[in-house]
């Protein structure tokens, strides 16, 4: 079967029983996107699909067929970082990385839908993923650099 | 969250049927017994803890009938049972009586798990505490069951039966869920509390979903549904009586939390002892009261 990921169409075996996150780091090589819990608790699998933020640990491959997916090594385009991993380097919001691609594809799926939230509605939008390194609060600045922010956070 | 030994899933056939017919032929064969795939975010965790070993997994995403959202004044609001959270949460035009159901969806996991998960798959799975059913319980809904063989509609109130499991029959499918237009005068909201802030599992859900009546200070009806603190999802019906037919004050209001109360039948877990269930009962139905008796302008 055919998935497209970062805008590239893959060949992969048709073996609907597997994960779209096993599918992205085993067969795709794609190791940005990480296990974290296996649940769908910790967000650290999340991709794009077709624009919106999902937990890849929870998809079955069948399911990505004809979708756009999108992992966070397609964020930088032409070797240039995008606002978001610019922003998480500036701010200092990255300690191990592990919840990071997760939580900047969360962001930019939000600030595409929600260019001038609060950052009562960032903390929200974030809460599906969980950094055990930064609290929080340096991942929350970082999103709100880059967003249209609606009020100056306290943060 | 339970220790989970998640490991991988074994073989099954998918398929991604077009028609609602051709979802219920493949359901309807016994021997393979199918499971539906919608989001998701039940099955597939159930699929990887070994609780659901599916030879045949049907995935409902792409059948019209499932995916219908719409609304109007004399049918009211039909909601596909494959539409996912976020659309329903996104639905403009919807009266704001409906509140309280968007209420209680916008609590449900995470934004990751709205984008996939359904109010059909959190009826269906079934759980005590699902935050969806609560709110439709106090709004009257209905369910529209479908296998090969026929169609029925049954109030939600029949569909929990007990923990995990609901009416649907073998080789049966949740089609949408129907929910009468409210009547205007009338507010409604859903609180839980949860161990943590955000993402977690309802320790105590309550909806209350009240009608002014025309008499000053006065109740047309008052619905008041748990959630998690019983078997199933349960209407408090003791409680609402209590309530209509005199003058809701502070008082009536305290009576009918106390009522309500000892109509749950909440156990001990990991999440809360039943008592302290109980007690969440009684301040849940108090606040979610007084809220809905300020918003229609009614002094308690």
């Amino acid at each position: 079967m055919k998935i497209k990921v970062n805008g590239q169409a893959y060949d992969i075996a048709a073996q609907p029983w597997r994960t779209l996150l096993d599918v992205l780091r085993y067969d795709l090589e794609l190791t940005g996107t990480k296990e974290g819990c296996g649940t769908g608790s910790c967000g650290a699998c999340t991709v794009l699909m077709d624009g919106r933020a999902v937990n890849a640990c929870l998809v079955f491959c069948a399911e990505a067929e004809g979708k756009e997916i999108i992992t966070i090594e397609g964020l930088a385009q032409a070797g240039r970082l995008h606002p978001l991993q610019q922003a998480f380097m500036d701010e200092g919001a990255v300690q191990c990385g592990f919840c990071t691609p997760g939580v900047i594809l969360t962001a930019k799926a939000f600030l595409d839908q929600n260019p001038r939230p609060t950052e009562a509605r960032i903390r929200e939008a974030i809460a599906g993923n969980l950094c055990r390194c930064t609290g929080y609060d340096k991942i929350v600045r970082a999103i709100m650099s880059v967003a249209r922010i609606a009020d100056k956070g306290s943060v | 969250m339970a220790t989970v030994h998640v490991r991988s899933i074994a073989e099954f056939e998918y398929r991604a049927p077009e028609s609602l017919a051709e979802a219920l032929e493949l359901l309807g064969t016994e021997a393979r017994a199918g499971k539906v795939l919608a989001g998701g975010t039940d099955l597939v965790l159930q699929m990887k803890q070994g609780l659901a070993r599916p030879s045949l997994v049907v995935d409902v995403k792409q059948i019209p009938e499932l995916n219908r959202l719409t609304w109007s004044e004399p049918v009211g609001l039909v909601i596909g049972a494959a539409v996912p959270l976020v659309q329903v949460l996104a639905f403009a035009g919807l009266p704001k009586t409906f509140g309280i159901l968007l209420e209680a969806c916008s609590l449900i996991g995470s934004m990751q798990i709205r984008n996939r998960g359904t109010i059909g798959g959190n009826l269906c799975n079934g759980a005590p505490s699902a935050d969806s059913a609560p709110p439709l319980l106090c709004l009257g809904a209905e369910v529209v069951l479908a296998s090969s063989k026929a169609a029925r509609a049954i109030p939600l109130e029949q569909f929990f039966l007990a923990p995990g499991k609901t009416a649907l029959a073998a080789g049966e499918l949740l089609v949408e869920i129907k929910v009468p237009t409210p009547p205007a005068r009338s507010a409604g909201r859903y609180l839980r509390h949860t161990t943590r802030e955000e993402m977690d599992i309802a320790v105590a859900g309550v909806a209350s979903f009240i009608t002014a009546a025309p008499q000053p200070g006065r109740l047309k009806t008052a619905r008041i549904a748990l959630g998690a603190v019983a078997p199933t999802p349960v209407r408090a019906y003791q409680a609402e009586a209590a309530l209509v037919g005199q003058v809701v004050t502070k008082e009536t209001i305290a009576e009918a939390a106390e009522i309500a109360a000892g109509e749950a039948s909440p156990i001990s877990d990991v999440r809360g002892s039943g008592e302290y269930r109980r007690e969440m009962v009684r301040v849940l139905v108090r606040r979610t009261l007084t809220s809905v008796c300020e918003e229609l302008g009614i002094d308690v």
